[in-house]
């Protein structure tokens, strides 16, 4: 059994399990904090930095996705440092690839767009730096435009922890990171990918993306991932019965 | 040392464009050019992109016409893909291109070019324009609005709530059409079809008010070109690319659409952004031929439907079976948006209309498509190349403005020839080199998608070869 302790977020006193993030504490008591490279089911790497919470008698942001509640703990998830700072993260993330949302296949389903929206971000106050970067078409089925990716890293986890076959992973540093797939082939090259998908569902833009789909079509669902990586950590993984 | 007349800012027009009208020392017109000064560069930017990507992209081209463009990107998707459309896919398609017609030709003649013939070429310029018209001829201006918003409106109802662009994939479109949006848009069909009825029949009204701008707005010989069926009938969905000569003579029909480049050639021009095409039969500049609504009307056979049909015969009994002043351009619109609204009837009375067999699915199965349709403004050519994994590896767009960027310049020259005397321009003649380029409608954003043509390049010559001015100007 789990200890239980007491923290209080945007005041709100509140018991909870030891061992779980911020982020799921507050989800949990129904506290919206922004987060994208977080998804339910998958390991926390605190990428995007869109999470962030002030701690009292801590001098600095902290990740709510990557930092465990403590007792006595307080939160605030909501100011206008906070709110200032999130705007900051994801204007600079516009600014490093080239989204161009009207002639997007995630146009209106897009986790990054919605984001934008919901915190108010009209305009980006940063210089574009339109890098030229990789389209990868030549899987048979989905496709992988860089142009579009925020380097959250969820499909290079659920490819990982879920499927097991550990196709995708982050190289190189700071603006220069690019994804790649395996030891930096083309996707259609892959002998590990096992087309199942996942990847795709994950993919909180519209950087992987089935093909095919058009302009606007692209909508995507992480929910069955998020549930199956969930009974997976339970020890429930083919079990008779379990419907997923 | 001759002037040279510049008139900036053609208004009235979509795009921007400049026109240098060089003078003798006579003060006569010795030679007259037209210059786009926009940039687009769509054909290389979208190397690399998958090409389903490709109707949603191209269809950024252009705000007033973006219809044609997804409608031309779709058909070379089509052909990539090697598949056959669902025919309720095809008929909706063509539904929707209709109502893009309507709404664009009520925008040219209403907005655009009414306030000439209405008001006046030489009336005041601070009231010639649709506020004017809405003073003086509150009843064209009140149609003008109607028309084009039956027409916006038919094709929101098509694609959803709001424009929506992607509804025409590749492949088909992406939702069936409703009952309830069928019906909606058959409401608004007597009504369009009676604004154009009276528009027509004020227009005839007026023909004889304009002798010298029918005499010489761009009335000389060209090659036509334009889509028509198996029959003749006029197309502007599908159908085969004719061209005929200034006496109706067939000269060639391109059967496959990728044949295309064998008959119509690209000549870069040195002072714009945009390319000349010219039937390459003929050579350069021989092969001068013009489309749009007075080509298409050309070309064709026949209209297909009853009321436009009447009215082909009665232009022709007016005009000739060939009608070659480009002045002629706004009477052959209205007997389009006619056929338009016609056509809609007919297609909202198909029953397959409302099917929901609506979309093929396949992958690449050709290394290149192309994609040929009527933009209101004339044939309109989308030509993709790529490689096997669907990545864009080449692009080449054809638009209307661009077919008849030769007629539309020596229409200028004409023009400036008739009406610029002497080293002072006057408002009027001014207005009337304008007006000769609103008669073809041009849309200069579309034209001039190209990239990796020539900078902007001006140079002023005198009569004694010295090079006066250039631009850019050197550092
Ligand atoms: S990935 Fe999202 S934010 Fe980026 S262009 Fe597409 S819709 Fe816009
Ligand atoms: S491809 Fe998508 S899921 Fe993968 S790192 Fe980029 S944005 Fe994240
Ligand atoms: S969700 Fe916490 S850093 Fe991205």
């Amino acid at each position: 059994m789990p200890q239980k302790i007491s923290l209080r977020i945007d005041g709100e006193l509140i018991h909870t399990a030891a061992g779980q993030s911020i982020l799921d504490a507050a989800k949990a008591h129904n506290k919206f904090i922004p987060a994208l490279c977080h998804m339910k089911g998958l390991s926390s790497v605190g990428a995007c930095r869109l999470c962030i919470v002030e701690v009292a008698g801590v001098g600095r942001l902290l990740p709510a996705c990557t930092t465990p509640v403590q007792d006595g703990m307080s939160v605030t998830t909501q100011s206008d440092k906070l709110r200032r700072y999130r705007r900051i993260a994801l204007e600079l993330l516009f600014a490093e690839r080239n989204h161009v949302c009207a002639v997007c296949v995630s146009n209106g389903f897009c986790e990054l767009q919605g984001l934008a929206k919901r915190l108010g971000v009209t305009n980006v106050r940063y210089p574009y730096t339109y890098p030229k970067v990789p389209i990868d078409l030549t899987h048979p089925r989905y496709t992988a435009d860089q142009n579009r990716c925020i380097l959250c890293s969820r499909c290079v986890r659920v490819c990982a922890e879920v499927e097991g076959a550990h196709v995708w992973e982050i190289s190189g540093r700071g603006v220069g990171s690019r994804l790649v797939c395996e030891l930096n082939r083309s996707w259609g090259e892959s002998t590990n990918c096992t087309s199942c998908g996942k990847c795709v569902q994950s993919c909180p833009t519209g950087a992987i993306a089935e093909k095919g789909f058009a302009v606007e079509e692209m909508s995507k669902r992480t929910d069955p991932i998020s549930r199956l990586a969930t009974l997976r950590a339970a020890g429930s993984d083919n079990k008779p019965g379990v419907i997923l | 040392m001759p002037p040279t007349i510049t008139i900036n800012h053609v208004t009235r027009i979509e795009g921007h464009a400049r026109i240098d009208i060089h003078l003798n020392d006579l003060g006569k017109v010795a030679s007259t050019q037209f210059h786009v000064t926009q940039f687009r560069g769509f054909e290389k930017f979208t190397e690399g992109r998958p090409y389903y990507e490709m109707p949603a992209i191209t269809a950024r081209i252009c705000g007033i016409c973006p219809v044609s463009h997804l409608l031309a990107s779709v058909k070379a998707c089509d052909a990539i893909m090697a598949v056959q459309i669902p025919e309720p896919a095809a008929l909706l398609r063509e539904l929707l291109h209709c109502a893009q017609f309507v709404q664009s030709h009520a925008l040219s003649f209403f907005h655009l070019s009414a306030p000439d013939l209405l008001l006046g070429f030489d009336s005041d310029p601070a009231l010639r324009n649709i506020v004017g018209l809405i003073e003086k001829h509150p009843e064209a201006a009140r149609d003008g609005i109607a028309l084009r918003k039956f027409g916006q409106q038919a094709i929101e109802r098509m694609a959803g709530e709001r424009i929506h662009p992607s509804w025409t994939v590749p492949g088909g479109v992406n939702k069936p059409l409703s009952a309830d949006a069928r019906d909606h848009i058959l409401t608004g069909l007597p009504i369009a079809k009676s604004i154009i009825r009276r528009t027509l029949k004020n227009f005839k009204a007026m023909l004889d008010d304009f002798p010298a701008e029918s005499a010489a707005f761009g009335n000389m010989p060209t090659a036509y070109a334009g889509l028509s069926g198996l029959d003749g009938e006029f197309k502007i969905y599908d159908g085969a690319l004719r061209f005929i000569d200034n006496t109706a003579k067939p000269l060639a029909t391109v059967a496959r659409p990728l044949d295309y480049s064998k008959y119509i050639g690209e000549a870069t021009m040195p002072d714009s952004y945009l390319k000349a095409p010219y039937f390459k039969p003929l050579g350069y500049p021989e092969g001068i031929y013009r489309v749009g609504p007075l080509g298409r009307l050309n070309v064709a056979a026949r209209m297909g439907t009853p009321e436009a049909d009447g009215e082909l015969e009665e232009y022709r009994q007016r005009l000739g079976r060939i009608v070659q002043s480009s002045f002629f351009y706004h009477y052959a619109r209205l007997i389009e948006a006619l056929y338009g609204v016609e056509r809609m009837e007919e297609l909202l009375s198909e029953p397959l209309i409302t099917d929901t067999h609506i979309r093929a699915d396949a992958g690449v199965n050709a290394n290149q498509g192309v994609g040929i349709i009527e933009a209101p403004r004339g044939v309109l050519i989308h030509h993709y190349k790529v490689d096997d994994n669907g990545s864009i590896t080449w692009a080449n767009l054809i638009v209307a403005t661009g077919h008849n960027n030769l007629a539309l310049n020596h229409s200028i020259r004409q023009v400036a020839e008739q009406f610029v005397d002497g080293a002072q321009l006057k408002e009027g003649a001014v207005n009337r080199v304008s007006a000769v380029v609103r008669a073809y409608d041009p849309c200069l954003s579309c034209s001039t998608h190209a990239y990796g043509g020539p900078a902007v390049n001006l140079r002023l010559w005198s009569p004694q070869g010295e090079l006066v001015d250039s631009w850019p100007r050197p550092e």
